[in-house]
C-alpha cells in the first residue's frame, strides 16, 4: 500500500486476504478447509502483524457467530469457508441479515454435494447463497474470475457490508482461488474504502431502515438490543404482531433491492451485433474471450455478459442481450443453477441453453463451449 | 453502600414474560445484586449474550444494557468476538442447559479450554421449557418430559465438572432456593480472570413440573432442598447414590492466564517481528 | 517468442515442480507479461503425481488451463507418459534424464538434463532438481529473462535457500548449449 501503484504475483486466497487488509478488517475467525484455507493462513500471519485479530474457532457456526460478535463492537470482520462450512453457516447468515451486522463470508466453491471433491472445483453453492438461510432473505454475492478480481471484490465485499449493513458473500471458487495471477494494486488513494455509518449520541432507533439505519457498537452507552426474533426501530422483540413483521422485513429487502443499481456489477464483452449469448460468471467466465475468437472462425457472433455480482442478479444485461441474440448460452460447473435465473429474466423472448460440466475440477474449454453453442444454434436455425 | 438497591434500575420497563414460579425471576435478582454489590451503579460496563430458551431472555431486551440475543446455542461465540475485541467489557452470557449443554455445548468446552475472560450463567430448569418440555442432557435420568414419555434414559451431564476439565478458572452450582450463594457465586464469577461458569438449578413449574410429576413449584422447591448436597457430602457417597442428587459448591477457583492475554501477546509477538522485517 | 506460450511441468510430490512452476511465473510478472500459473496435486502430500501449469502472454489471459502445451518438463515416467500426447507437434520437451531414461521418438526438440543427478552430485541437494530444470528451460526457449528468474528465487524462496536454489538455477542454464 503506498502512493505508486505495484504488481504483485499472488494466489487467488492470498489476494482475498491481502484485500481484506486494505479493506481494514480488524478481525478474522475461521475454521480448516479446502480449498479456502489460505485466505485464514495468510490472515493469521499478517493480521497480528498490523496488531487486529484471527482466530480458529471449533466449526464454522462459531466461526461465523464470532465474526457476528466482534462486528458488533465496531469492527470490520469477516470468514472463509467452503460448501460444508458454508451450509453450517445458514443460521447465522440469517440472522446476520435480521440483526444487521455488516460482515464477509468468502466461500470458495469446490464439487459437492456432501464432502463431494473436497479440492476439485465446483460452481454448486449459486442458489445457496440466495436461498440457503431459511425465511424470507435477500443476497449481496460477488463472483469474482482472477486474482486480480479476488482481491478488488474482497475489498467491495467489505465496503458493501459496511453500506447495507449486512451479510455479503465473495463467491470464490476452487480455480479462481488457487490460481497465481498478477495483480496491480492502486494507489491507496485510489482505493474506495467503506466505513460504517455510526450513530449520533442522540439517536434511539438502530434497525429496520429501509435507509438504513446506523449501527451502534456494544459499549458506547446506546443499551441496544440486538435479537434475530422480529424487533421494531428499538430493536425490542415482536413475535406475534403481523405489522412489525412485515415492516421490517420488507424494509430489510427495500435497503438492498432499491439500491440493486448501484450494488449490481458485470462486464459485458462483444455485445454489439452479436448471434449468441454467453452469460457466465466466476472461473467458467474465462473461457469466453477464448471462445468469442474461436467462433468468428464458424461465422458466429458471440458475445458475453459475465456476472460480477451474482446476487443481485444483473436482470437489465441479460434482458438487454436477450433482445439482440438468437439464443442464450449459460455454461457453469453444476447441475444448473444460474441458468434459472437467466431463463427467469428472459421470460421465454429468446431460448436458453444449459452447458455444465461436473466433477474433477475440470473447466468448460472455449472448444466444448463453442461446440455448444454451434449446436444450440442449429438446433434453432 | 447508601443506596438501596433495586432490580428496577438495571431493567428496563417491560414486562417479564417469566412465568409464574419461574427461577429466571431468582437468577436475574441475584445476578443484579452481585453486580450492584461489586459496585456497578449499572451495567454500562458489560455486555450481554444469549441463544434462545426461556433463560436466553433474562438480559434480552430486560437489562438496560448491551445485548446480543444470538440463534440457538451461538451466544459463546457471540461473546468471544465481542471480548476479544472488548477485553474493558464484561462479557456475560445467559443461556439455559439446552442452550448452553445441548446444542451449544462444543462452544462451552473451547471457551472453557481457552480460559476465555466472560461469564456463563447456566439457568439449569432440567428441560427444553420453551419448545414445551422435551427432554435436555440435564434432564434426571427417568424424568418423564413430552420426548421421554416412559422416563429418560439418558444420563445427564455434570456441566460443572466438565468445565473445570476443560479448563475453567470458576465454576459453581447452586440451586436458586440458594440465594446467598449463588450471589456470592455469580461476585465470584464477575472479579475471576478467565472463564467462570455458574449453574443455577432453578424450578420450571410449567414445562417441567407438570410432567415430571410435581404438584406445585412448592414440591420442586422441596424437591431441590431434599437433594441438594454439598460437595464434601458428595464425596463421601457412592456413585450410584448421586445419581438423582444436585452436588452445589464451588467446583473450581483458580488462577492462571487467559485467552485475551494470550491473544494480545500474540499481536505483540506478530508485531515484533513485523519491525525486525 | 510466440504471443502466449503454455507450459507445463509435471513430476513427483516433492520435487518441487509446484515452486518451479511459481518462480516462473513469478519471473514473468517481473518481465512485464500477463501470467496464470495453477497446480495440481494428488491426494498425499508426498510421492503422488504433482503438475505446474504457467500461460505467460503479452496480452490478458483468458482461459487459465493449459490444454495444449508449448513446453513440457517431465520430473517422472508417468508424467512423461501421461502427458506427452499433450505437447504440440513442435513444442519442447525436457527430461530430468536421472529418472526418465526413455522418450519415445517425436517432433519436439527434446532436451535430456541430469537435473537430479546434478542437484545430489553439485549442490548436495536432491531437491534442488527443481531449478535446474528451470534453468535449463529458460535457456531453451527463452520465456524470461535470467535476472527476472533471479528476482523471483529471491523473493520465492525461504532466504537460507536463496543461495543454492540460484546455484542451481544457473547450473541449469549452462546445461542447454544454444
Amino acid at each position: 500500500m503506498g502512493k505508486m501503484s505495484t504488481t504483485r504475483f499472488w494466489q487467488g486466497n492470498e489476494a482475498c486476504a491481502e484485500a481484506a487488509i486494505v479493506a481494514g478488517c480488524q478481525f478474522f475467525a475461521g475454521y480448516p478447509i479446502t480449498p479456502a484455507s489460505e485466505i485464514f493462513e495468510h490472515l493469521a500471519r499478517k493480521l497480528p502483524q498490523a496488531g487486529r485479530i484471527t482466530i480458529q474457532m471449533e466449526d464454522e457456526i462459531a466461526s461465523l457467530g464470532t465474526v457476528i460478535g466482534a462486528s458488533w463492537t465496531g469492527a470490520k470482520a469477516m470468514t472463509a469457508t467452503s460448501g460444508p462450512g458454508f451450509s453450517l453457516m445458514q443460521e447465522l447468515i440469517g440472522y446476520a441479515f435480521m440483526t444487521e451486522t455488516p460482515c464477509v463470508v468468502a466461500d470458495v466453491q469446490r464439487a459437492g454435494p456432501s464432502t463431494g471433491q473436497a479440492t476439485k472445483c465446483g460452481q454448486g453453492d449459486v442458489m445457496q447463497v440466495r436461498w440457503g438461510t431459511h425465511g424470507d432473505y435477500v443476497s449481496i454475492a460477488l463472483s469474482p474470475n482472477s486474482v486480480q478480481e479476488m482481491f478488488d471484490l474482497t475489498i467491495r465485499a467489505f465496503n458493501l457490508a459496511e453500506t447495507y449493513r449486512t451479510p455479503v458473500v465473495l463467491l470464490a471458487d476452487e480455480i479462481i482461488a488457487h490460481m497465481r495471477e498478477q495483480v496491480v494494486i492502486p494507489p491507496s488513494n485510489q482505493i474506495e474504502i467503506v466505513n460504517r455509518k455510526k450513530p449520533k449520541p442522540t439517536d434511539k432507533t438502530f434497525f429496520g431502515s429501509e435507509n438504513i439505519a446506523p449501527m451502534p457498537s456494544v459499549g458506547e452507552g446506546y443499551n441496544v438490543p440486538v435479537t434475530g426474533s422480529t424487533h421494531n426501530e428499538y430493536g425490542h422483540r415482536f413475535t406475534a404482531d403481523r405489522t412489525v413483521h412485515e415492516k421490517l422485513v420488507k424494509n430489510l429487502f427495500r435497503k438492498i433491492r432499491n439500491n440493486a443499481e448501484k450494488i449490481v456489477d458485470y462486464e459485458t464483452y462483444n455485445i454489439d451485433d452479436c448471434d449468441v449469448g454467453v452469460v457466465s460468471f466466476g472461473c467458467t467466465s474465462r473461457a469466453i474471450y477464448e471462445t468469442v475468437e474461436l467462433a468468428k472462425e464458424r461465422d458466429l457472433t458471440v458475445g458475453s455478459v459475465r456476472l460480477k455480482t451474482i446476487w443481485p442478479f444483473p436482470e437489465e444485461a441479460v434482458r438487454n442481450i436477450a433482445q439482440n441474440v438468437k439464443v442464450i448460452v449459460v455454461p457453469e460447473l453444476n447441475m444448473r443453477e444460474v441458468f434459472y435465473e437467466v431463463e427467469r429474466v428472459v421470460h421465454g423472448a429468446v431460448p436458453v441453453v444449459p452447458v455444465n460440466k461436473i466433477g474433477g475440477g475440470e473447466m468448460i474449454t472455449p472448444e466444448e463451449l463453442l461446440e455448444e453453442i454451434v449446436r444450440s444454434v442449429k438446433k434453432i436455425d | 453502600m447508601t443506596e438501596a438497591f433495586t432490580v428496577r434500575e438495571y431493567l428496563r420497563d417491560i414486562k417479564l414474560p417469566f412465568c409464574a414460579g419461574c427461577g429466571c425471576v431468582t437468577v436475574i435478582s441475584h445476578f443484579l445484586r452481585a453486580a450492584y454489590e461489586l459496585g456497578h451503579k449499572d451495567l454500562s460496563k458489560f455486555v450481554f449474550c444469549s441463544g434462545i430458551g426461556c433463560a436466553a431472555w433474562i438480559p434480552s431486551p430486560h437489562f438496560k444494557a448491551d445485548s446480543i440475543h444470538t440463534t440457538h446455542g451461538r451466544s459463546i461465540p457471540a461473546a468471544t468476538g465481542i471480548k476479544l475485541m472488548r477485553p474493558d467489557l464484561n462479557v456475560v452470557v445467559f443461556g439455559g442447559d439446552g442452550d448452553i449443554a445441548g446444542i451449544g455445548l462444543s462452544h462451552l468446552i473451547h471457551a472453557a479450554r481457552r480460559n476465555l475472560d466472560i461469564i456463563v450463567v447456566m439457568v439449569n430448569n432440567m428441560i427444553y421449557g420453551m419448545t414445551g418440555g422435551q427432554v435436555a442432557p440435564t434432564t434426571p435420568l427417568e424424568t418423564k418430559t413430552t420426548t421421554t414419555p416412559y422416563g429418560s434414559f439418558e444420563n445427564p451431564l455434570d456441566v460443572p465438572s466438565l468445565v473445570v476439565t476443560a479448563g475453567a478458572s470458576y465454576a459453581a452450582r447452586w440451586t436458586t432456593i440458594h440465594g446467598e450463594q449463588l450471589k456470592e457465586a455469580l461476585k465470584k464469577a464477575l472479579t475471576t480472570k478467565g472463564f467462570a461458569f455458574v449453574e443455577a438449578v432453578s424450578p420450571c413449574p410449567t414445562a417441567f413440573g407438570k410432567r415430571a410429576g410435581f404438584e406445585d413449584v412448592a414440591e420442586i422447591i422441596r424437591w431441590l432442598r431434599e437433594n441438594s448436597l454439598s460437595l464434601e457430602e458428595a464425596e463421601k457417597m457412592a456413585a450410584e447414590d448421586l445419581v438423582k442428587k444436585i452436588v452445589v459448591g464451588e467446583y473450581v477457583d483458580r488462577e492462571s492466564s487467559t485467552f485475551t492475554e494470550a491473544v494480545y501477546k500474540t499481536i505483540q509477538k506478530a508485531e515484533k517481528s513485523a519491525k525486525k522485517k | 517468442m510466440q504471443k502466449r506460450s503454455e507450459v507445463r511441468i509435471a513430476g513427483l510430490g516433492g520435487q518441487g515442480v509446484v515452486l518451479a512452476g511459481k518462480i516462473l511465473g513469478r519471473a514473468a510478472v517481473h518481465d512485464g507479461k500477463s501470467v496464470v500459473q495453477t497446480q495440481s496435486y494428488g491426494a498425499e502430500a508426498r510421492g503422488s503425481a504433482a503438475k505446474s501449469e504457467v500461460i505467460i502472454a503479452d496480452e490478458r489471459i483468458g482461459f487459465p488451463m493449459v490444454r495444449k502445451c508449448d513446453v513440457l518438463v517431465v520430473m517422472s515416467q508417468n508424467a512423461l507418459d501421461k502427458y506427452l500426447k499433450d505437447l504440440k507437434e513442435h513444442g519442447i520437451l525436457l527430461v530430468d534424464e536421472s529418472i526418465v531414461r526413455e522418450v519415445p521418438k517425436i517432433k519436439a526438440k527434446v532436451f535430456m538434463i541430469p537435473a537430479t543427478k546434478m542437484a545430489e552430485t553439485k549442490l548436495k541437494s536432491k531437491i534442488c532438481a527443481n531449478v535446474i530444470m528451470l534453468g535449463a528451460l529458460i535457456k531453451a526457449t527463452g520465456l524470461v529473462s535470467q535476472q527476472a528468474v533471479e528476482k523471483a528465487i529471491t523473493k520465492g524462496v525461504p532466504n537460507k535457500a536463496q543461495k543454492v536454489n540460484i546455484h542451481g538455477f544457473r547450473i541449469g542454464l549452462e546445461l542447454v548449449k544454444p
